[in-house]
């Protein structure tokens, strides 16, 4: 800064601008402001995003909400409701017994894991984090079947309630699979949708299987 | 000057883009037609006539020269693993209907894989035969014990892990072995017909195909059924992968070959009998 020393601006030279914040051009999506709101807004807000989620499940149509704002708080909600359901079905031995929690669990989230990254070996334009939500999401109609299957339980054990929970547990499980495909397929190239489709079936059906072979202690 | 910095930096990017797509550039001139000697240890080897009809098409140099450009991405990149599932759905419908109806005289690597091995179908058909095999011993255990008041249906969960462990240890490691007896007989031996690494994998995971429907079938409680059904269908695995690996050994020292297919049908044996 030497060479400044001697540059000096005399007093009367006016400076001529304005020094404000534009309003108007705040960032689009106002986050910053949520800091001061009622944390029951913050709650409520993803809440509703969640709840809009599993209606868009129970109807499956070709929307793009369900893959723009992915979340993992339906998918953890559902697979630790449906592997608590599910925990510690009946055990003559130690080993014989159904799927443990942990088992439930890891089944879940590798075997969706998995699918991801098949399909984006396989050329899918879908981010690994939009396809866990999906995938998690659709679990939804089975997990409302493990909760009807426990209610008919509850009744008996016969023939008739086995019957029953059968049409259930493959009702459920043709609609996670209807739902699922309806938002994963299209980001599929097109003469491979057979190869991403299947293996979100093969998942499907085993926790289908899961379910439907649940007896209780 | 500044424009001079700025178009040398930018002669650098591409430089480097080139260099990251193809790391051989620097080692192999892309003009002349030559396979690059490290890509998975293949050997181009003068063909005899015998092979030739077992090879299938006469532009399989082609096919292989194609295959060696191909998978030139470096193997820390999600590209490279790419390359492995390049394939379309009839693809591989094509090849499952090959393992299951073997023509004999036809060799499955060249007829159906031609240079483009994947690892789609061995992933998913082992992953298909776990569960498989997991769900029908459930069922079959329930149909034989049906009727008996004393019996109480427990899902035996363990199976899957069990099952899991021992199929994809299968599909995996003998291959490993395969593979790596076969390179140590090419160093040999020359003039055997060698097949990479992922070839021998794909053989193996498309000829386990025939085992899902034996698994469904096996529900049926009778002895008999059982048997010639596996019988059958370790026939049909098992000459899959005969054929496959018979030219490999084949001009080999006599006994070495027939031990080398004799072991191979006898894991697929032990593998079949362990599972069903």
């Amino acid at each position: 800064f030497a060479g400044l020393a001697d540059v000096s601006i005399s007093g009367d030279i006016p400076v001529e601008g304005e020094i404000t914040v534009p309003v108007g051009s705040r960032s689009p999506d106002e986050d910053y402001s949520t800091l001061d709101e009622p944390v029951k807004d913050t709650i409520m807000r993803d809440l509703k995003a969640v709840g809009k989620k599993f209606v868009h499940v129970m109807y499956p149509k070709k929307s793009s909400a369900l893959l723009r704002d992915w979340d993992l708080w339906g998918p953890l909600v559902l697979c630790v409701s449906l592997a608590l359901m599910l925990q510690g079905g009946s055990a003559d031995s130690k080993d014989d017994g159904g799927p443990q929690f942990a088992e439930v669990f890891v089944i879940i989230w590798f075997g969706a894991v998995v699918i991801t990254l098949n399909s984006k070996l396989l050329g899918g334009t879908i981010s690994f984090f939009q396809s866990l939500c999906v995938l998690g999401y659709c679990i939804m109609p089975l997990t409302v079947a493990m909760l009807v299957c426990r209610l008919v339980l509850l009744a008996g054990s016969g023939t008739i309630s086995f019957i029953i929970r059968l049409i259930v547990v493959v009702a459920m499980f043709g609609w996670s699979t209807l739902a699922s495909t309806a938002f994963l397929a299209d980001s599929q190239p097109p003469n491979r949708k057979g190869l991403v489709v299947y293996p979100i079936f093969l998942f499907y059906f085993v926790i289908s299987w899961m379910i439907l072979t649940f007896t209780p202690q | 000057i500044a424009c001079l910095v700025i178009y040398l930096f930018a002669e650098f990017d591409d430089a480097a883009n080139l260099l990251a797509a193809n790391p051989d550039a620097t080692t192999i001139s892309i003009d002349e037609p030559e396979i690059p000697k490290n890509q998975h240890g293949r050997l181009q080897e003068p063909r005899r006539e015998e092979d030739d009809e077992l090879l299938g098409t006469d532009d399989s140099d082609k096919t292989e020269l194609l295959a060696g450009q191909k998978k030139s991405a470096p193997f820390w990149t999600f590209d490279y693993y790419q390359t492995f599932f390049d394939v379309d759905t009839y693809q591989v419908l094509d090849r499952i209907k090959g393992s299951v109806f073997p023509v004999p005289g036809k060799n499955f690597v060249r007829l159906y894989i031609r240079s483009n091995p994947d690892l789609y179908g061995p992933f998913w058909i082992c992953a298909t035969l776990v569960f498989t095999i997991a769900v029908s011993g459930n069922l079959s255990n329930f149909f034989i014990h049906l009727g008996k008041p004393t019996y109480h249906y427990v899902p035996q969960f363990r199976k899957v892990s069990i099952a899991a462990t021992a199929i994809y240890a299968y599909a995996w490691l003998v291959p490993l072995a395969l593979w790596g007896f076969l390179m140590w007989r090419n160093s040999k031996v020359m003039n055997i017909v060698s097949y990479s690494f992922l070839e021998i994998v794909c053989v193996y995971g498309y000829s386990l195909f025939v085992y899902i429907p034996t698994a469904i079938l096996w529900i049926i409680p009778q002895k008999v059924v059982r048997w010639v059904l596996m019988i059958f269908s370790l026939c049909l695995s098992g000459s899959v992968l005969v054929m496959t690996f018979w030219p490999a050994v084949r001009d080999d020292n006599r006994r070495i070959a027939l031990a080398t297919v004799g072991t191979i049908v006898l894991f697929h044996a032990l593998l079949a009998v362990g599972c069903l």
